[in-house]
């Protein structure tokens, strides 16, 4: 059986640019870690409710529920963050101040902690993660083997990360400045591994580039690259279809029983060369990608959509590839 | 089939009462360059526009022949004809800073700026980006009014839901200005002994005692100064904010709702569009990005993959391009699908389906293809 390749790691916390499908791999990596027995949890903080969709179930409250039972015991719980009662358990967990919840939503303050000052949103939703990392159950073992947060993409990550070294520099003492020190302090641990989702395409690789360098500059633990909705490598594999010309192609399409048309022959051909030029494309943004020097994990594309049955099949992919 | 109406793109560029468009839809389906396409194909037409990114790829910066792109309208070299087009890319700090500046006197200006709280406000926090995106736009709109720089200006949003956050911000600072939250804050700013301790008196304890304990007491001074130098400014921060809300609802402006041909891309998209239709905004309709080209929609799948494998041994090469056509077929149907689904929940919602170009755009050669593509797409993927 292969061996992980983040043994250490208990936050999971996958981005990747918009559209790469980040919070489906944050789901099959969920499912992943979970398969030898172990409590995953998968946390959401962009609203979207993307968890309910894709295990297909109603809308998720801010309550711990469980999305799926793997096979050897282990489960993935979701838990979809929303800022306002974040703030209020923030409150209670602190400094045991529930009660003061409704005084503090009567005057407003809610509504600054959450939408005039939407950064503070960042705060909680981290310290959050960071919570769920820390719990430990009454028999002081590890509430959550490992937590997977399906975090905001890769241009707003490293701000959304380090957002609590903006609240030290603000805070210079106090219990905010403590919380926030103790956060960015699991945040930039061997505990943490950002790994980041992109597409065999020019702009998601360059995102994923630049966020490389934009994490290492602010010191977080940048982890692995998923290549996600990667082509099938039969069709790949024949990236020199170029090369046959018009009048050997009619022939042989003749000899399939086909009606080889000048247009369908024109059309094949012209199909033939626009895919030739996606898979140089393909190889040079891999080229890219290696370059970064992080462990890389490659993800197909799904034809048929992600139901679970697929999530499971991804989470065995990077089971197999070292990822969980 | 639903038979949704097409978005003819020119007509929209081509009117002079179109002043504004504003680009939405969730991350990675090509906004920033419809965006841009957009802008240079009405340039081309001879309107004068000003394309407002959030935050363009570099490769997009320099298609626009741009190596940098700051908080100031650059001009693009290149357009054809009597129109003009410039492109600049949103500066969240120095806008914030701009609004500071432009609503305090030098003195209070100086101290809201040097204020810590306000920094991490203005450089750090989410979603300050998206205030910052209609307040750029409300300054570029006047500029243009009163010095004609501009008869069209063309908005990118941020990559995210919270892109239509900016439609509740009249509403929220309302919450925000008329709750007492903000009174108590002000009121040590405000001096003459009515600070935090005599407010401790008035009931408030509670309160107070949350704050000082969560903040502790030297950020609630800096706060409370901050809070304090702002308070003169959020009067003017809100008649913008409601400047700019009327202004998106101005029959002038039209919103381009830009999606791929997925299923998350398109729920985004009606989340997009219910959103506008609840508000009142002229939505002008959906921009279906990427979708997979067939050039010969008359070979099914069922003939090209029998052929294939009947060529498997002797023609390798017709039997790969004939799966690769297969392939493409499945593909476009699939995405049929999925957009007639979006078309169905929305019917009367304008679309303009463009197909997915190989490579990535390098060049304005290359932005004006999209733009081509753009204004002679059909509705039906």
């Amino acid at each position: 059986m292969p061996s992980t390749d983040w043994p250490d790691v208990l936050l999971h916390v996958v981005s990747g640019k918009g559209g790469t499908g980040k919070t489906t791999v944050a789901a099959a990596l969920a499912l992943a870690l979970a398969r030898d027995g172990g409590q995953v949890m998968l946390m959401e903080v962009e609203g979207r409710q993307g968890l309910a969709q894709l295990f297909d179930m109603p809308p998720l409250p801010y309550e711990e529920r469980r999305l799926a039972s793997v096979p050897g015991g282990g489960e993935v719980w979701g838990l979809a963050v929303d800022p306002e009662e974040a703030l209020l358990e923030y409150l209670e967990l602190f400094y045991n101040l529930r009660r003061a919840g409704g005084v503090l939503r009567r005057m407003g303050a809610v509504e600054f902690v959450t939408t005039i000052a939407p950064g503070l949103r960042d705060v909680l939703l981290t310290g959050k993660a960071v919570e769920l990392v820390r719990r430990r159950d009454k028999k002081h073992a590890r509430a959550y083997d490992a937590i997977v947060l399906d975090a905001p993409p890769t241009g707003r990550i490293t701000r959304f990360l380090n957002v609590n070294t903006e609240i030290a520099g603000v805070a210079k003492v106090g219990p905010i400045r403590n919380q926030a020190d103790g956060v960015m302090a699991v945040l930039r641990s061997e505990k943490t591994a950002v790994h980041l989702t992109t597409l065999l395409e020019e702009m998601p690789v360059q995102e994923t580039a630049d966020g490389v360098a934009e994490l290492e500059d602010a010191a977080l633990p940048v982890g692995g690259i998923v290549v996600n909705m990667t082509r099938p490598p039969l069709l790949t594999a024949m990236a020199d279809l170029t090369s046959i010309d018009a009048g050997a192609l009619t022939s042989s399409l003749k000899a399939a029983g086909i009606d080889a048309s000048p247009h369908v022959v024109d059309a094949l051909q012209a199909e033939g060369v626009d895919h030739a030029a996606r898979v140089r494309l393909e190889e040079t943004e891999r080229e890219r990608i290696a370059a970064l020097g992080r462990p890389v994990y490659d993800l197909p594309f799904l034809a048929g959509g992600i139901d679970l049955a697929a999530l499971y099949e991804l989470a065995d992919m990077l089971h197999e590839q070292g990822m969980a | 089939m639903p038979d949704a109406p097409v978005l003819d793109i020119d007509a929209l560029l081509a009117d002079p009462r179109t002043r504004t468009i504003v680009c939405c839809g969730s991350g990675g389906v090509g906004k920033t360059t419809t965006a841009a396409a957009l802008g240079l194909r009405a340039a081309d037409m001879g309107r004068r526009v000003c394309v407002l990114t959030i935050d363009p790829a570099r490769r997009l910066a320099q298609a626009m022949g741009l190596t940098e792109l700051d908080n100031t309208p650059r001009p693009v070299v290149g357009v054809e004809g009597d129109g003009s087009l410039s492109a600049m890319m949103l500066d969240m700090k120095r806008t914030f800073d701009e609004v500071v500046e432009s609503h305090s006197d030098p003195e209070r200006a100086q101290a809201i700026l040097d204020n810590p709280f306000y920094q991490a406000l203005s450089s750090s926090f989410a979603g300050t980006q998206e205030y910052m995106a209609m307040e750029k736009l409300g300054q570029l709109r006047a500029e243009a009014d009163r010095e004609g720089t501009w008869d069209l200006i063309i908005v990118d949003t941020p990559p995210s839901r919270s892109a239509l956050d900016f439609l509740d911000a009249p509403d929220r600072l309302g919450t925000f200005l008329d709750g007492r939250f903000i009174k108590i804050l002000t009121a040590p700013a405000r001096g003459a002994g009515r600070g935090l301790g005599k407010l401790l008196g008035a009931g408030l304890g509670i309160f107070s005692g949350v704050l000082t304990k969560i903040l502790g007491a030297q950020l609630l001074t800096d706060l409370a100064a901050f809070v304090g130098a702002v308070d003169t400014m959020f009067g003017g921060f809100r008649e913008r904010a409601e400047a700019t809300y009327a202004l998106l609802k101005d029959p002038g402006t039209a919103f381009v709702v830009v999606a791929a041909p997925e299923r998350d891309a398109l729920r985004e998209a009606s989340y997009f569009v219910d959103r506008l239709e609840q508000d009142g905004m002229p939505l002008a309709g959906l921009v279906v990005n990427r979708v997979q080209e067939v050039r010969a929609p008359e070979l099914t799948v069922e003939e090209a993959l029998s052929g294939a494998q009947r060529l498997q041994g002797e023609e390798p090469r017709t039997a790969a391009l004939l799966r690769l056509h297969a392939d493409r077929m499945r593909n476009a149907e699939r995405q049929a699908r999925i957009t007639r689904r979006f078309m169905a929940a929305h019917p009367g919602v304008p679309v303009a389906s463009v197909f997915a170009l190989a490579e990535d755009v390098h060049d304005l050669e290359g932005l004006r293809a999209v733009g081509s593509l753009l204004a002679t797409s059909r509705s039906d993927p």
